[in-house]
């Protein structure tokens, strides 16, 4: 990877509260640092306030109070110099629908002043580099939708950002063209890019990400490593498909580990953390029970953040939307 | 590849006047690539419209008028029917090709950029002064056919040009920010800018109106504009020059200043 020369955070909030006219209170004091190179998720519920954050960041929403930092320029007092750093990927379709893919991509470079035979070369460039140089002259509105999300991209990167913000990138996108977009995330991220994704895949966090913040009702309520917050967690479940189920279940489990019968030929083992699993085999192995596979009931990331988001339901019936 | 800029914070970033620079020429580039690739519908109908116009009012309903202000009746409406033109096309350029960015907000695309909100408005207002003064072009063509025109002053014929079509390019501007929905950028040019148009001494001389309506008919701004303009093409005008390009140069600061203000506020932009 690419070290970066400055130190200063990619992204710095504090404080951040944004109440919309009509009273919502969308943001009630949101932190978050972003270190330069990282590979960060902001998760959160619908509603949560996953896309305002975003928004304020971007301009495209007035904050109520606080302040943000992009690579240490305040937005309140150059924010044309923060965006510069900014590439942004939204979560719903922005482009002219009439406009051709290659235009697109060039014109964009120019809101940026990146002069017009270089934006031409770096629409080439990423147009190819995610499959879309074939459809340059299409109009935009042509396209799939996973080519749309595409385009989306490589207008967001045409100006070389140093901070990449997508939110909610491979939404309705098929499990190939998630993987090769992961990739090619992953590829810009070692290039040295900084890059904030919010998603509702959490096996998307989880495969790509290093550290992540879960954002309920406004605020942040974790942030962290991924591998230290999974870690946090006190129980994970695991699914087992056996040959049989025990006469004698109670004989299998042990204090910090209980079995149940999910069917026929499936087991569920609910383990207290850091709980070795040898004696249930050996219990297993001695009713002539025989493991044929092993897996996680829900990914480790995906049990913790149903932990963490409990209730935020009531959040969404009382309006916090956005 | 660029990306290699990454590992200088400084490098990569372009400066203020650079990207201004680059920015205004992109949105000029995409506005007037936007209004040609539809030459049908924006260049077309006002050559066609204003035909008409010449056929009718001057041809033949203008034969049975006679003289005003010393010119044939066809000859004194040319000057009103080009600056109609001219501001028709100025001010709907701008209000429908903004308020469609808004409306499929691809205007986000701009407004996450680093481009400085004065040169959004710059932009936009001279795609719409170029489609106007293009518009008013093919009119002037078209009302050769029917009638020629002396211009005794091609300097101020410009300068009248330019300030009308960027003063309409401007109020376009302003609607297409406070519009949400398409019906909000029609109800502006049919209740009031078609109104002060007609009234605005294009098809009559002021000299026409009872004393009152004349006083009425100052407050009218395009009345300066079409007497200013007329002043250049024929040598003739109801009101002073001068004050016709201080009122022009006045409403057009005015609508500058608004605009920016509430571009900078991000009325109907940002939530």
């Amino acid at each position: 990877m690419v070290l970066a020369v400055d130190e200063t955070a990619a992204l710095e909030i504090r404080g951040l509260r944004k109440q919309y006219d009509n009273g919502t209170l969308a943001l009630d004091g949101v932190d978050l640092t972003v270190e330069q190179g990282d590979f960060f998720a902001l998760l959160g519920p619908n509603g949560a306030g996953k896309s305002t954050t975003i928004g304020v960041i971007c301009s495209l929403v007035n904050k109520s109070a606080g302040q943000v930092k992009i690579h240490n320029v305040d937005i309140d007092e150059n924010f044309p110099l923060a965006k510069q750093y900014l590439g942004v990927v939204p979560q719903e379709f922005n482009f002219n629908q009439f406009e051709k893919v290659f235009d697109i991509v060039v014109t964009q470079a120019g809101y940026y002043g990146v002069p017009l035979e270089v934006a031409k070369e770096r629409a080439e460039y990423y147009l190819k580099k995610l499959g879309l140089w074939e459809k340059r002259d299409d109009r935009s509105r042509l396209l799939s939708g996973g080519m749309k999300r595409r385009l989306m991209i490589a207008r967001a990167l045409v100006h070389d950002p140093k901070l990449l913000i997508l939110d909610e990138p491979t939404a309705g996108v098929d499990i190939e063209l998630r993987r090769s977009m992961w990739d090619f995330l992953i590829e810009l991220n070692e290039q040295g890019t900084t890059i904030i994704l919010t998603t509702h895949y959490l096996e998307e966090a989880e495969s790509l990400c290093r550290n992540i913040a879960i954002i309920d009702r406004g605020k942040i309520i974790e942030q962290g490593d991924l591998k230290s917050l999974v870690a946090k967690l006190d129980k994970q479940s695991f699914l087992l498909d056996v040959d049989q189920v025990p006469t004698d279940l109670s004989a299998c489990g042990t204090e910090q580990i209980s079995l149940s019968v999910l069917d026929e030929k499936t087991l569920q083992l609910d383990v207290a953390q850091g709980a070795p699993l040898n004696e249930v085999f050996l219990a297993l192995n001695q009713q002539g029970i025989q493991v044929l596979s092993m897996k996680n009931k829900t990914n480790r990331l995906e049990e913790m953040f149903v932990l963490l988001t409990q209730g935020s339901s009531t959040a969404q019936d009382q309006g916090t939307t956005l | 590849m660029s990306q290699n800029s990454n590992t200088n914070p400084d490098k990569a970033l372009v400066s203020m006047q650079r990207v201004s620079w680059i920015a205004l020429q992109t949105i000029v580039i995409k506005e007037v690539r936007r209004y040609m690739r539809i030459w049908v519908q924006t260049l077309i109908p006002p050559a066609i419209t204003m035909a008409l116009y010449f056929v009718i009012f001057g041809s033949m309903i203008g034969s049975r008028i006679g003289e005003m202000g010393g010119f044939s009746y066809i000859q004194y409406i040319v000057p009103g029917l080009i600056m109609m033109s001219v501001i028709t096309n100025s001010y709907a350029n701008v209000a429908s090709s903004f308020f469609s960015s808004k409306f499929q907000r691809n205007v986000e695309e701009l407004t996450v950029s680093p481009t400085p909100n004065v040169i959004i408005l710059i932009g936009y207002v001279i795609g719409g002064v170029s489609r106007g003064i293009l518009v008013g072009c093919i009119v002037t063509i078209v009302a050769c056919f029917f009638t020629p025109l002396p211009v005794p002053n091609v300097l101020l014929m410009f300068v009248v040009l330019i300030a009308t079509a960027t003063l309409f390019a401007l109020a376009g501007f302003v609607n297409a920010l406070f519009a949400s929905k398409f019906d909000d950028i029609s109800i502006i040019p049919t209740f009031v800018l078609t109104p002060l148009t007609y009234l605005g001494g294009v098809f009559y001389s002021l000299s026409l109106l009872p004393e009152f309506w004349q006083y009425v008919s100052m407050i009218n701004p395009v009345v300066y504009m079409v007497n200013a303009f007329r002043y250049s093409l024929l040598g003739i005008s109801d009101v002073n020059v001068y004050v016709a390009l201080g009122m022009i140069a006045f409403f057009t600061a005015l609508l500058f200043y608004v605009a920016l203000t509430l571009l900078n506020r991000g009325k109907g932009l940002r939530a």
